[in-house]
């Protein structure tokens, strides 16, 4: 509905004639250049499967496989990009998934059967988020820090629970939801979970007061709080939501393993944390989009698909990974300073 | 160049002339003429906006003028950053001082310049002339091993000086240095001064205080509006009267709006009992009635800014209550000042006041986010046309809700705040500097704004550092000097001497 057309000079002299109304869209339209960007880029390692390993990369199974692998780090990356727009940062997260993991499959929890694992996850992730949030917002703590810690202690209690011993899932109506037979349309059931949670991420960041929030807390706290919003609440409130989204990612991770082990979601938050700055969010705050987040975490996973299809070592492949991080944030750094120029 | 007094003067140390300087839209200086001669204490004066600091800046190497000379002990000099003026020995000692909190004192006065062989800091050596330095200064007491975070603001401005000192000034610049000191100290600063000057280092000094520089000051050199009104005035012998008479009068005179013709008469919509904030200001009693304007005149640091933050709960009060028609705050809470109908438009509009990255539209509808909600989704639509409604009756400019607030000029972002209020139907206005960096042109609409939203019945509470401003647009002045009131008067029987008068010298109204 709008030209494209870039914007005018900011007008300087107030009393000068007002320049030609043009419909300033540098913005929206930089963050959607980004994501053609990253489409782009999703594109060429589509291409690269294709011609490379054709007959294993393009297989349903394989699709399927990249698609279940991306939901569990996805939903996860959803939450941590909340943060991050809000102008925090959760280290924690990949901790908090192994404790949630390992403490809904106890044999205790399991005897409460699905839904007893999965309220087990959820109270766990949520509690988590609690205290992080607590600390953050009221602490106060520097969010580093906090969920530092929280990232240590996570990883003990997991391996205290667990005594660092894989704990099977028995509960049959929960490895079920891993089978074949329990794809909707060919779609597995934890695709569906991670295209679930960010539909509703997307709707709460750009759609609601939530979301309004979020973005005014993380790009200037001081004047958010001056104009009357409870920059400290709104903290708190999405150190829940990330850790929410930790438990949501835990019952995955035992529905995908059939099991809680407390090595679960190892460098969890590195992968969230790079996923969302690939995807556009600024680590300082103000700005992001869960579609960048979650198009940063489909490239990253079908990077480790197209390595291990081709039999190249983990190696090679995390420093890949880190080459498309600075990739992706020197191109982004050009788009910004070139859209605040005009 | 001929000294213009008859008594002979010593060769300058410092000679500016003709110095311009203009930033977009401002023109800050306009042909500045400043001569210093070695030994004395030369006072510069002048309101705010009259390019005190924009000089200061330039003097310092961290502004480059546009046009015009500076002569450094006979020869023309350019300095292009700090490091260069400090170099040729002119230091400069901030307001906001310089140091580096958690590093020893030591380090801080030689922190650029460390004594070093191959990389190694000499510790030692810097710990022992770093005594001396504060010996020579009258402070031998202060531990050059102690943090700077651990000392008082008198010990770090010390500090300042005596990092000025090893650097071998011959001209330091002290930009308010009494504003943070108590009296005791501010004798102190005296007496560093006077031991300064006795060793042929030349002292520009920036002070509001007449009193100070009367005690201390040599020559004053008087700028208004970017020129320089008056130089090389005797200090102690020029009466008051012809000193504030230079500073006042504008070549651009403001156009303000009418007042009302008869003064608000209903109850007042905001109540200030007893408000006070220890080291801030004292206990304040203040009302304001609905479609009245309250002034309130005093110099930075007079606390004027820690009221208005403080009756809108973003500092907490020691003492006292702030109610809104007749029922009070929850004191140090934003979000009640925000719900009993107070809005602030802050001092710094983009750190305190704007999400900058976002749009005009987001910006307006901040406060009033949850109006737009519909079933837990905010409604973009509906959001987009009242904000574009509320800043069009403001007629911000250009007419583009969905612009980034950043584009914006100063005045037009002043118009986004306040459209923020407008739509939250605020009944109090807090005001914070509200033309700060708007434009001249600019100025007289946003003044007729204030007024029509005032005139809609808004009581306005309105702060300012110039004088003609608060005179011109509010009905009714409170002068404040050093967090105290001094004296209460309706606008129309106050006038800028008077309230410079008060300010500066605080005598007791007659």
């Amino acid at each position: 509905m709008l030209s494209a057309a870039p914007t005018g000079k900011p007008a300087r002299e107030e009393n000068a004639p007002a320049p030609p109304p043009r419909r300033s869209r540098s913005r929206g339209l930089t963050v959607d250049l980004h994501h053609l960007s990253l489409l782009g880029v999703l594109a060429v390692l589509v291409v690269v499967g294709a011609v490379t390993v054709p007959e294993q990369f393009l297989s349903a199974g394989n699709l399927q496989l990249v698609l279940t692998q991306a939901s569990v780090i996805g939903v996860v990356t959803v939450g941590v990009t909340f943060v991050i727009i809000g102008g925090g940062i959760d280290l924690s997260v990949g901790a908090i998934v192994a404790l949630a993991s390992v403490w809904a499959t106890t044999v205790a929890t399991q005897e409460f059967g699905t839904a007893g694992m999965l309220l087990c996850t959820l109270l766990v992730g949520l509690g988590c988020g609690l205290v992080n949030g607590v600390l953050v917002a009221y602490g106060p703590m520097v969010p580093f820090i906090a969920t530092l810690a929280m990232l240590a202690s996570a990883r003990g209690l997991a391996l205290q629970i667990s005594d660092g011993k894989t704990q099977v899932v028995e509960v049959d109506a929960v490895l079920e939801l891993g089978l074949r037979d329990a794809y909707v349309l060919g779609v597995p059931p934890l695709v569906l979970i991670f295209a679930a949670v960010t539909l509703a991420g997307w709707l709460l960041l750009g759609r609601t007061t939530f979301g309004r929030r979020t973005v005014a807390v993380g790009g200037n706290a001081e004047a958010a709080r001056l104009a009357g919003i409870d920059v400290r609440r709104q903290r708190l409130l999405l150190y829940l939501l990330s850790g929410l989204c930790c438990g949501i990612a835990a019952f995955m991770l035992i529905v995908l393993t059939g099991s809680g082990q407390n090595t679960n979601g190892n460098l969890y938050e590195l992968d969230a944390i790079a996923a969302a700055i690939i995807g556009g969010t600024l680590l300082s705050g103000g700005r992001g989009t869960i579609t960048g987040s979650v198009l940063g975490v489909l490239i990253f996973t079908t990077i480790t698909n197209l390595f291990a299809l081709n039999n190249l070592q983990s190696d090679v492949q995390q420093i890949a990974k880190g080459a498309i991080i600075v990739a992706a944030v020197l191109v982004q750094h050009r788009t910004t300073a070139r859209s605040e120029a005009t | 160049m001929a000294p213009e007094q008859d008594q002979p003067l010593p060769a300058p140390l410092l000679t500016m002339s003709g110095i311009t300087k203009s930033f977009p839209g401002v023109r800050a200086l306009d042909g500045v003429d400043l001569d210093i001669v070695p030994g004395e204490v030369h006072c510069l004066l002048g309101q705010n906006g009259a390019g005190k600091s924009t000089l200061i800046k330039v003097l310092a190497g961290a502004h480059q003028p546009d046009e015009g000379e500076v002569t450094w002990r006979g020869k023309t000099v350019r300095p292009k950053s700090p490091t260069a003026a400090v170099r040729l020995g002119i230091a400069t000692i901030h307001q906001e001082l310089d140091l580096v909190e958690h590093l020893s004192v030591a380090e801080n006065v030689f922190l650029g310049h460390e004594i070093a062989t191959g990389g190694f800091v000499r510790a030692r050596e810097a710990r022992a002339r770093t005594a001396a330095l504060l010996t020579r200064l009258g402070h031998g007491e202060i531990d050059p091993n102690t943090l700077v975070g651990a000392l008082p603001a008198a010990g770090r401005q010390i500090v300042s000086m005596a990092r000025a000192l090893s650097h071998e000034a011959r001209l330091i610049v002290m930009d308010e240095p009494s504003a943070a000191l108590g009296p005791d100290e501010v004798e102190n600063l005296f007496r560093i001064v006077e031991a300064l000057t006795a060793e042929g280092v030349a002292v520009l000094y920036i002070s509001h205080r007449l009193e100070e520089i009367r005690r201390i000051g040599d020559r004053v050199t008087v700028l208004k509006d970017g020129r320089t009104a008056a130089r090389g005035l005797p200090a102690r012998t020029t009466p008051t009267r012809d000193v504030v008479a230079l500073m006042t009068g504008r070549d651009v005179e403001y156009v303000f709006p009418d007042r009302p013709a008869r003064p608000a008469e209903a109850a007042p919509v905001l109540r200030v009992e007893g408000l006070a904030r220890e080291g801030e200001f004292a206990p304040l009693d203040l009302d304001v009635r609905p479609g009245e304007i309250v002034g309130l005149a005093g110099l930075v640091g007079s606390g004027r800014s820690e009221i208005l933050e403080t009756i809108y709960g973003a500092r907490r009060p020691d003492a006292g209550r702030v109610l809104v028609d007749g029922r009070p705050l929850r004191p140090g809470s934003v979000t009640a000042a925000v719900r009993a109908g107070l809005g602030l438009a802050p001092e710094e509009r983009k750190t305190q006041g704007l999400l900058l990255l976002e749009s005009v539209t987001r910006n307006v509808t901040l406060s009033t986010l949850s109006r737009f909600a519909r079933g837990g989704l905010l409604d973009r639509t509906r959001e987009r046309a009242t904000a574009h409604a509320a800043v069009r009756e403001l007629s911000l400019r250009p007419d583009d809700p969905d612009r980034p607030v950043r584009t914006l000029s100063g005045g037009n972002q002043q118009k986004a705040v306040l459209a923020r209020w407008l739509l939250r139907d605020c009944r109090v206005l807090l005001l914070d500097e509200p033309t700060r960096g708007v434009d001249v042109g600019a100025r007289a609409e946003l003044y007729a704004l204030i007024r029509r939203l005032a005139d809609a019945g808004r009581a306005v509470l309105l702060v300012s550092s110039e004088v003609p401003e608060v005179l011109g647009l509010a009905d009714r002045v409170l002068v404040l000097r050093e967090g105290r009131v001094v004296h209460t008067a309706p606008a129309r029987e106050l006038d800028e001497h008077r309230v410079l008068d008060l300010v500066m010298e605080g005598s007791t109204p007659c």
